[in-house]
């Protein structure tokens, strides 16, 4: 991926990042060093797997699996979210003892648990979680605010970073607060500029903020140190991980990140233009991280969970002015430089499937929560390929028998002819033994295509 | 009763909704038929969600207009003539769960469409229903919760109902993301 990169076409841009993905490198850039003949066997034919899957040129060995979860890998065995958040090497070590007991296909990263610790030194306010809000049996869970008001669009379409720089991070970090008394940062232009400019930086609160952010960093990286190794440690194993980068549809950015879904349903009736404005700002730096983060992790997917567009959320009219003229466009920026946008679809997308059709073959891979997927696999099935469907209240109420009979007639209809992956249609905060084995092993048995 | 007032809350023209409202308190209309136009808008605005044509945005919005038309009336409005309630609901977000946006426009809808509703809010414990059961004698309990840790919290709340003997008394309503 060195030279000629902008010269190359999507398609080989594509091809060199599952290239990547499917030799692993060490945190010091060199061949990883896989536990056996066996192990590196086993994760690249996952690798394999998965690309043959979503890239849908031939049909797979047989249907992967990823059973998606947060805090799901620790609970079944006792470990809670509080411990997972708190205690590193506790969620690592039980990450790795789900990964061989289980033996799923690929694993869900716990870096998407993160620390307690940096979120109590930065005062987060927009979540609350285990032990610090909600018990230390929940996972974390969203505190709906207006971290950006509604007067506060012309800032951010004026300029995001500074926006989230001095406007949106006070609001949401207690501890960085005192960054509204930073000047704009394009106001440092040469001599004159510097001694008066690194004023704000005097000031005692910003100070106390530059330290908590100083603090969380230095805890970052014992915990990231952590994460590396286990990374390293698990694929040396035989376990890829399906997650590259990460990307917000535009329209979530507003609604989950900062509107809130109470504040962004009330601005599509009072200021529609600067919806629409602010995600035409968005939307380049989302395909930004995407690409940027996809490329930092040697993995072309890109995450992307989506919200409110489901099904409910919105009128179609709205679907297709606020929400999928933007996703779309994130969808093929990322797969222009290469990348396998990974739409996660919480809750029901039935009404949105037309739109789909939009999408060129192989352009990205849908993971499906409570859509129908019958109707899904004959809408979009040729071109697009899906996964998902294994309802949470199967995982946690069901039997095996009943598993299996789901994920047999799932891999009769959806996975006829590949194209299919096998996963919870939601990041699950909870597991239960039986049923997961059952559409883990049942899968990896009936699922073999012939 | 002109019913122009209905028709302006219903297809969400906030601004002409609430001009309509100050001139109407201004040219002497009585606001109880004014905040009963509005009340009747809501519904209509509920029977569009139900059937499709409103979506959550709709309902999201509706509830902002209502809730400023209130604003405007209330101090013209005398407390004894809160109409008749038709019925008493007791509702919650379970505990563990912090989610209310789905059980906020129920409590909105069921408070618009004559209810007396009792929000516990959210994280509620378990014996917080059963005690709110006993204190206001409603018959109807909504437990709304959004996580799947959600559904051992229902679960706990209905045995602790049942353990009471109060289960024969209510009827119970859950909703949330995960149910089905």
């Amino acid at each position: 991926m060195e030279k000629k990169w902008e010269e190359m076409s999507a398609e080989k841009k594509r091809e060199a990042r599952f290239q990547t993905w499917l030799s692993p490198k060490d945190h010091e850039g060199n061949d990883l060093r896989f536990q056996s003949s066996e192990s590196e066997a086993t994760y690249k034919a996952s690798v394999i797997r998965f690309k043959d899957a979503v890239l849908m040129e031939k049909i797979p060995d047989r249907v992967p699996i990823f059973p998606i979860g947060t805090f799901m890998q620790t609970d079944v065995y006792g470990v809670t979210p509080y411990e997972c958040m708190y205690d590193y090497g506790k969620l690592l070590s039980t990450n790795k003892r789900f990964l061989e007991d289980y033996k799923p296909d690929y694993y869900a990263s716990p870096a998407f648990i993160g620390s307690g610790k940096i979120l109590e030194i930065l005062d987060f306010k927009q979540y609350k979680w285990p032990g610090h809000g909600v018990t230390k049996q929940s996972g974390y869970q969203c505190v709906e605010g207006e971290y950006m008001k509604a007067e506060d669009y012309p800032a951010l379409i004026d300029d995001p970073s500074d926006f989230w720089l001095r406007t949106w991070m006070p609001r949401v970090f207690g501890a960085l607060e005192p960054l509204t008394n930073l000047a704009p940062l394009p106001w440092l232009w040469e001599i004159v500029a510097v001694s008066g400019l690194s004023v704000p930086w005097g000031i005692p609160p910003v100070q106390n903020a530059l330290k908590a952010l100083m603090e969380a960093g230095n805890e970052a990286m014992a915990w990231h140190q952590q994460i590396e190794a286990f990374d390293m440690e698990v694929r040396g194993m035989g376990f890829p991980t399906v997650m590259g980068g990460a990307a917000k549809a535009p329209y979530d950015i507003l609604a989950d990140t900062l509107r809130g879904t109470r504040g962004i349903m009330t601005d599509l009736y009072r200021q529609p233009d600067m919806v629409l404005k602010a995600m035409e700002r968005i939307l380049p730096l989302q395909i930004k991280q995407g690409v940027g983060m996809a490329t930092m992790g040697g993995n072309p997917m890109v995450f992307i969970p989506m919200h409110k567009g489901a099904d409910g959320f919105m009128s179609d009219e709205q679907f297709r002015t606020y929400y999928w003229p933007q996703l779309k466009a994130l969808i093929l920026g990322l797969a222009s430089e290469g990348c396998m946008p990974f739409l996660f679809c919480e809750g029901s997308f039935n009404t949105r499937l037309e739109y789909l059709k939009e999408l060129p073959k192989a352009s990205s891979f849908w993971i499906f929560d409570r859509t129908d997927m019958a109707k899904v696999k004959e809408m979009i099935g040729d071109t697009l390929c899906i996964g998902g469907n294994v309802p949470a209240g199967l995982i946690l109420t069901g039997t095996p028998e009943q598993m299996k009979a789901y994920c047999k007639n799932l891999i009769d209809v959806a996975g006829k002819g590949g194209g299919y992956i096998m996963a919870t249609g939601t990041g699950m905060d909870q597991g239960k033994s039986d049923t997961l084995h059952a559409m883990i092993d049942f899968t990896k048995e009936y699922g073999v295509y012939k | 009763m002109s019913g122009e007032l209905v028709k302006l809350l219903s297809d969400l023209k906030e601004p002409e909704a609430l001009v309509f409202v100050e001139k109407a308190l201004g040219d002497g209309v009585d606001p109880m038929d004014l905040l009963g136009e509005a009340k009747e808008g809501m519904s209509i605005v509920g029977q569009r969600f139900a059937s499709d044509e409103y979506f959550i945005p709709d309902l999201v919005f509706s509830g902002v207009i209502f809730k400023r038309i209130v604003q405007i009336l209330e101090p013209h409005l005398k407390k004894a003539e809160e109409a008749e309630r038709l019925g008493k609901v007791i509702i919650g977000t379970v505990a563990g769960d912090i989610h209310d946006i789905g059980k906020d426009l129920v409590v909105f809808m069921l408070d618009a469409n004559g209810f007396e509703v009792f929000d516990l809010g959210i994280d509620v414990p378990v014996q917080k229903f059963v005690d709110t059961i006993k204190e206001t004698g409603s018959t109807v309990v909504g437990l709304s919760g959004f996580l799947t840790l959600a559904f051992q919290s229902m679960k706990d709340t209905v045995d602790a109902i049942n353990k009471t003997g109060l289960r024969d008394n209510v009827k119970i309503m859950i909703g949330g993301g995960q149910i089905d």
